[in-house]
């Protein structure tokens, strides 16, 4: 440090990036969340090309790039692939989740794609890859990721 | 085709919380200090690639702001994000279009003026997974899980990474957290996200780095030797987890081949003689290994046990203390491309690694290493 900035005490200033946004789902997404809402039914998408089935729904095959257009009901039990569990109540995290908080990444049966959700009903330090879980609706559903409200293992 | 290499580099000291200079301050020092080391004054400069991100700089348009203090002034000034090793593979391919001579490439970031949680969550999908509130951290202990299932790799093989990383630290000048510390410390400390505990996380810092490359017909006009650039290569995966194996990093496996093809490395275990890469978290530092091909798949921890990337074993990894020592988010991989450049010019000091000649340096952008950039050094053109 230089002489003349010798004894300057170290201001702060605060501030915030604080910029409203809005998405719009777009067509794939919204059947997706509409099946969700109304028919507590997980939908997913084929590739008319290699036959992949992507859950969540993606307009386009990203291996093939084509669209994808066959719409099939999906199983809303399935497998997990990989899981974390938050010890620390990290600033991502909402309001209504408190720690521990586990998040799986789930295949459901009959898809090729793994979905990333809660995982609940399990201690944490129970959890294990392999493990056979179930989607369980959330009771008051708006059309929304969170209308799955999380997955437990099957009994 | 043509050829380019590095003449110079300057880096800031990483620190925990520099709050007596701004980006721009931090910029001007790690450029004076380029500049100064390349033998060469902001007029020799021709082009500048800057490196940032808008919620890690806290503004929005930020590729804009570090600019004058980069020496950018009526100069063309162009922006990449990711570690800088991104804004660097742009320097490179700018020297070889035959329309720059001399590149600047800069990095800045202060972890210590941001929420990196809420950063991080925003990179997930807005629609379909942002709301669940993962970020960075959790979005590794994933990676992490995935790994060790399928490898067998123990926590406390992991912990090992920490303790080599944080132990060269000590060696390394300009590092923000050199630490003696057991198996039993990073076992002990704080559990974040199962398995990742707090000594298997890399430190919140800040720091700026700058870097300039040379095309050939220039690179030894200055007053360095050039370190030539042999390699060099990028590859992304998919966006989604679901859609990859997260288990491994095909990303990183078709980088590192394209790389080594372009070097003519055909054995790189036994060419390579130093590495420094991303270990943002423990566990990266195998995986990214094994998915080198520096490695068998599942291996790296043996060799780890058994000494072989310390500063003196056969293939010293991240002999600077790594980001496990360090972590200003945006600059990381320029840093790890000075510290190769350090390195093969036999200036690294302390932690100098005997006989470097080709050196590897690595660079991740997106959750859990969704794409790789993989730079291979040389002291001989």
């Amino acid at each position: 440090m230089s002489e003349n900035f010798k004894g300057i005490e170290p201001m702060i200033h605060n501030s915030k990036i604080n910029v409203p946004y809005s998405w719009w789902a777009g067509d794939t997404a919204s059947r997706f969340f509409i099946s969700l809402r109304d028919q507590q039914k997980i939908i997913a998408l084929r590739c008319g090309k290699c036959g992949k089935v992507f859950v969540p729904p993606r307009k386009v095959c990203p291996s093939c790039f084509t669209e994808n257009t066959e719409w099939e009901d999906i199983s809303s039990e399935g497998t997990l692939i990989s899981y974390s569990v938050a010890r620390r109540q990290f600033e991502s995290i909402p309001k209504d989740k408190k720690v521990p908080v586990i998040w799986g990444l789930i295949k459901l049966d009959g898809a090729d794609t793994a979905i990333l959700h809660y995982l609940d009903g399990i201690n944490p330090g129970e959890v294990a890859i392999g493990l056979r879980v179930k989607a369980v609706f959330a009771e008051s559903r708006t059309g929304s990721i969170r209308d799955i409200s999380h997955f437990v293992p099957v009994k | 085709m043509d050829r380019a290499a590095i003449i110079g580099i300057g880096m800031t000291k990483i620190e925990a919380n520099k709050h007596r200079e701004t980006f721009a301050d931090m910029a001007w020092e790690a450029v004076d200090k380029a500049l100064n080391d390349a033998g060469m004054s902001i007029g020799d400069i021709d082009n500048v690639v800057t490196t940032s991100s808008d919620f890690w700089d806290g503004r929005t348009i930020s590729c804009m702001a570090v600019g004058d203090a980069s020496g950018a002034a009526d100069k063309n000034i162009s922006c990449v994000e990711g570690d800088g090793t991104y804004g660097a593979f742009y320097g490179y391919t700018r020297a070889l279009s035959g329309s720059y001579k001399t590149t600047l490439v800069t990095g800045h970031s202060k972890g210590s003026q941001c929420i990196s949680s809420l950063i991080t969550n925003a990179a997930f999908d807005p629609i379909y997974e942002r709301s669940l509130g993962m970020d960075m951290v959790t979005a590794c202990a994933m990676q992490a899980n995935a790994y060790m299932h399928r490898t067998g790799v123990k926590p406390e093989q992991m912990a090992l990474v920490s303790v080599k990383n944080h132990a060269n630290a000590f060696k390394n000048p300009i590092a923000q957290l050199p630490m003696h510390i057991t198996v039993g410390d990073v076992m002990t400390s704080e559990m974040i996200a199962d398995p990742l505990h707090k000594l298997d996380c890399s430190p919140v810092s800040d720091g700026c780095c700058a870097i300039i490359i040379a095309h050939e017909s220039v690179a030894t006009k200055f007053r360095q030797e050039p370190i030539w650039i042999r390699g060099l290569s990028f590859c992304t995966d998919s966006f989604f987890f679901g859609d990859r194996d997260l288990a491994r990093s095909n990303a990183l496996v078709q980088t590192a081949k394209a790389a080594y093809k372009m070097a003519g490395i055909k054995d790189p275990k036994n060419e390579i003689d130093i590495v420094e890469l991303y270990d943002a978290f423990t566990y990266q530092e195998l995986l990214w290994l094994e998915e080198m091909g520096l490695a068998e798949y599942g291996k790296a921890a043996k060799l780890l046990e058994a000494g072989e990337f310390n500063l003196d074993g056969s293939l010293p990894v991240n002999a600077s203390g790594g980001l496990l020592a360090g972590h200003p988010v945006v600059a990381a991989g320029l840093y790890r491309i000075s510290e190769i450049v350090m390195q093969l010019r036999g200036e690294a000091g302390e932690h100098q690694v005997k006989n470097a000649k080709t050196g590897l340096a690595h660079g991740v952008n997106g959750l859990c290493g969704q794409s790789h950039c993989v730079w291979i050094l040389d002291k001989e053109r």
